[in-house]
């Protein structure tokens, strides 16, 4: 048993432009589907950001009223831009490794189709007040079915590729794709059921789902993305199948236990909260495992990232998720958290997750699959070097003033001298710091959406190279 | 194949020894202690909730008091640790994961006037100036002065008054105001 290694199974050049050939036109719809809810999501941020410094700013029409647009940010992003663009990166990378055309491409086109329309009702319900009332899962009911059931059928496609594979072995990327399409149409089956809506359950589903879509969703899917791409820009094999082995079983293993230290200090019994602290803490072994694991595989080829854009940010995004990780395994402590429950320290952690990690994976993703399954080229190199710099300092702008002033808040929240107005307070030149980091994040969003339109449109003049940050590099594309 | 399959049932069976875990258990575990409690939740008070859910006042405010010595809840009176059996059997769920406006599990109690909630959600900063709380104007109704004689406007300071007219609660604060007042944790029951 051998490590699968890249050049064995993308030798035949034909053979892969048939499966990019294949590939092209459902994946493309996926991924700028999910780029247009990217740029909606955005703005949606941005009025929720400002809203809680400017709490009269377009305080007079109940749809754009701060509970309203801040879950429909959040529902936008998952379940559009990141599950929309995390699907269609998946179904690519599925087909690259196991050598198969991706089946069943009418129906996903088809349910692509769907799964816009859903969102688009589910926005226009959120907005006008009839959500279901769960964080994570504000779509109604019947909207979010729909879109679980897309999912479910792309999901299909997936199998179909694992049981029609031309190659042998399985590489650890296709474990936690295949993971990632059973554990979520399952998640999202479950946290609908009605036999859940009895008070204080479903709270425990409530954070038993969120924390699994992060866990079980876009983690499998963003870890599939770097133990794709980081051995392939570089050309080196991963570096151990057995550590590959341990943080795969170790993830499906603690991961799915994790939820309930969303409810450190609430009413439910207190063995199941502990139970998830203690998964929690036990997450640090697959994650330290995967970090060895990238970190050995990409040690002594660091320099690529100053050429690779793909790289770039997928190592951004592999080191984020090793932070995000380990934060998280400390932030699930009892001691730990009762500072920084409740506060805002636990929205940056959050977005260190679900950005940092998920959303720049997803972006190194499209820069490296975009120009194969177009046949053209990234139209500028200086926009990308924007794109990453903006979102790169963007995120940590937003995030790192924002788990200060969370603790901060939390500590005071906590010494009954200080009067609960004074904890808002003091938490408002942080959250205007965040506006401004928003702000930052949309503009690389918007120069995003323009290269990919570019390039899906084939406009301009397509480079005689392909795009890299080094004029000497001949590396032609694969 | 065999191999597909030992990878597809290991990933289901992790899932499914979860999913029993943490949320079946905690069904069987929780539901028979709130199913026999009739909280004689009123009309009024059904409705409040659907409107505190549809506003999203749970992005704010959570609903779920820490036990004494674990984090200040206590010593700020927002009352005793809550119970399963405190969420009056109203779905969804209001417990939030954020205080960047204080909890209100005991919010009847710690405040009763209904005037003030009225001014309150009308424009927060009429009542608590440095407050970063949305206002909630559509719930309210602006008349004439003269208009609707018998019923008397909210009673808003001097700054936020507008000039020959009267801001009259409509229906939907009136609900909202009597699920607020309604979380009172000294009598969990109304007879």
């Amino acid at each position: 048993m051998s490590t699968t290694h890249f050049s064995e199974i993308d030798s035949s050049a034909q053979s892969i432009r048939f499966l990019d050939e294949k590939a092209r036109n459902v994946v493309l719809f996926l991924i700028v589907s999910g780029v247009f809810w990217l740029l909606f999501g955005s703005l949606l941020a941005l009025l929720a950001s400002i809203k809680m410094h400017a709490p009269d700013w377009l305080g007079q029409w109940s749809f754009l009223t701060f509970g309203r647009v801040r879950p429909l940010h959040l529902n936008t992003m998952v379940y559009g831009w990141a599950s929309m663009t995390g699907a269609g990166v998946a179904l690519w990378l599925l087909s690259r490794m196991l050598r198969v055309a991706i089946p069943m491409r009418p129906y996903i086109a088809g349910v692509t189709v769907i799964w816009n329309l859903a969102l688009v009702v589910g926005s226009f319900q959120i907005l006008a007040g009839y959500t279901r009332g769960i964080e994570w899962l504000e779509f109604p009911v019947s909207t979010m079915i729909v879109i679980v059931w897309c999912i479910l059928v792309i999901g299909i496609a997936a199998m179909l590729m694992l049981f029609n594979r031309n190659v042998q072995t399985l590489y650890v990327s296709v474990w936690y794709l295949i993971a990632a399409f059973l554990w979520l149409p399952l998640l999202g089956g479950v946290s609908s059921l009605p036999i859940f809506n009895t008070p204080t359950v479903q709270a425990g589903m409530n954070w038993w789902f969120a924390h699994n879509a992060l866990g079980l969703w876009f983690t499998p899917i963003g870890l599939a993305a770097a133990y794709y791409f980081i051995p392939k820009v570089i050309g080196r094999p991963i570096y151990s199948y057995g550590l590959s082995l341990l943080g795969f079983w170790g993830l499906a293993l603690f991961y799915n236990w994790n939820g309930f230290h969303h409810l450190i200090g609430s009413p439910l019994p207190t063995w199941f909260i502990t139970i998830s602290i203690a998964a929690s803490v036990m997450m640090i072994i697959p994650v330290i495992v995967v970090a060895v694991n990238h970190h050995m595989t990409i040690v002594g080829s660091f320099s690529a990232v100053k050429y690779s854009p793909t790289l770039r940010f997928v190592v951004f995004a592999a080191m984020s998720y090793t932070f995000v990780s380990l934060q998280g395994s400390i932030q699930a402590l009892r001691s730990v958290n009762e500072v920084i429950h409740f506060t805002h320290f636990v929205v940056a952690h959050a977005h260190i997750g679900m950005y940092a990690f998920v959303t720049m994976m997803l972006f190194g993703s499209c820069y490296y699959i975009l120009p194969r399954l177009t046949n053209w080229e990234w139209q500028s190199g200086k926009l990308i070097k924007l794109h990453f710099w903006l979102t790169a300092l963007g995120i940590i702008l937003y995030t790192f003033p924002l788990q200060v002033g969370g603790v901060l808040q939390g500590l005071a929240m906590n010494n009954p001298d200080i009067t609960f107005s004074d904890t808002v307070t003091m938490t408002i030149p942080y959250l205007i710091t965040r506006s401004v980091a928003g702000v930052m994040l949309t503009a690389g969003h918007l120069i995003f959406a323009y290269l990919v339109i570019r390039i899906v449109a084939r406009v301009g003049l397509r480079p005689a190279v392909p795009e890299s940050w080094n004029p000497k590099l001949e590396e032609a594309r694969s | 194949m065999i191999r597909n399959w030992i990878l597809l049932f290991g990933i289901v069976a992790m899932f499914a020894a979860a999913m029993v875990g943490l949320t079946i258990l905690p069904k069987i575990v929780v539901d028979p202690r709130v199913e026999e409690v009739d909280f004689g939740n009123t009309f009024e008070i059904v409705q409040g909730h659907a409107i505190y859910v549809r506003e999203g006042c749970i992005y704010c405010h959570s609903m779920q008091v820490r036990p004494e010595g674990f984090g200040a809840d206590f010593e700020r009176g927002w009352g005793r640790a809550s119970e399963v059996e405190d969420y009056r059997n109203l779905t969804p769920h209001l417990l939030g994961t954020m205080r960047t406006g204080p909890d209100l599990s005991n919010i009847g109690a710690r405040q009763p006037s209904a005037d003030w909630h009225y001014t309150h959600l009308f424009q927060p900063r009429s009542m608590l100036p440095g407050s970063i709380m949305p206002p909630y104007p559509w719930l309210f109704e602006v008349v004439n002065e003269d208009a609707r004689p018998g019923r008397q406007g909210i009673n808003l300071p001097e700054a936020y008054r507008i000039p020959g007219k009267k801001v009259l609660p409509t229906d939907e604060a009136r609900y909202l105001v009597a699920f607020l007042l309604s979380l009172n944790q000294e009598t969990p029951g109304v007879d």
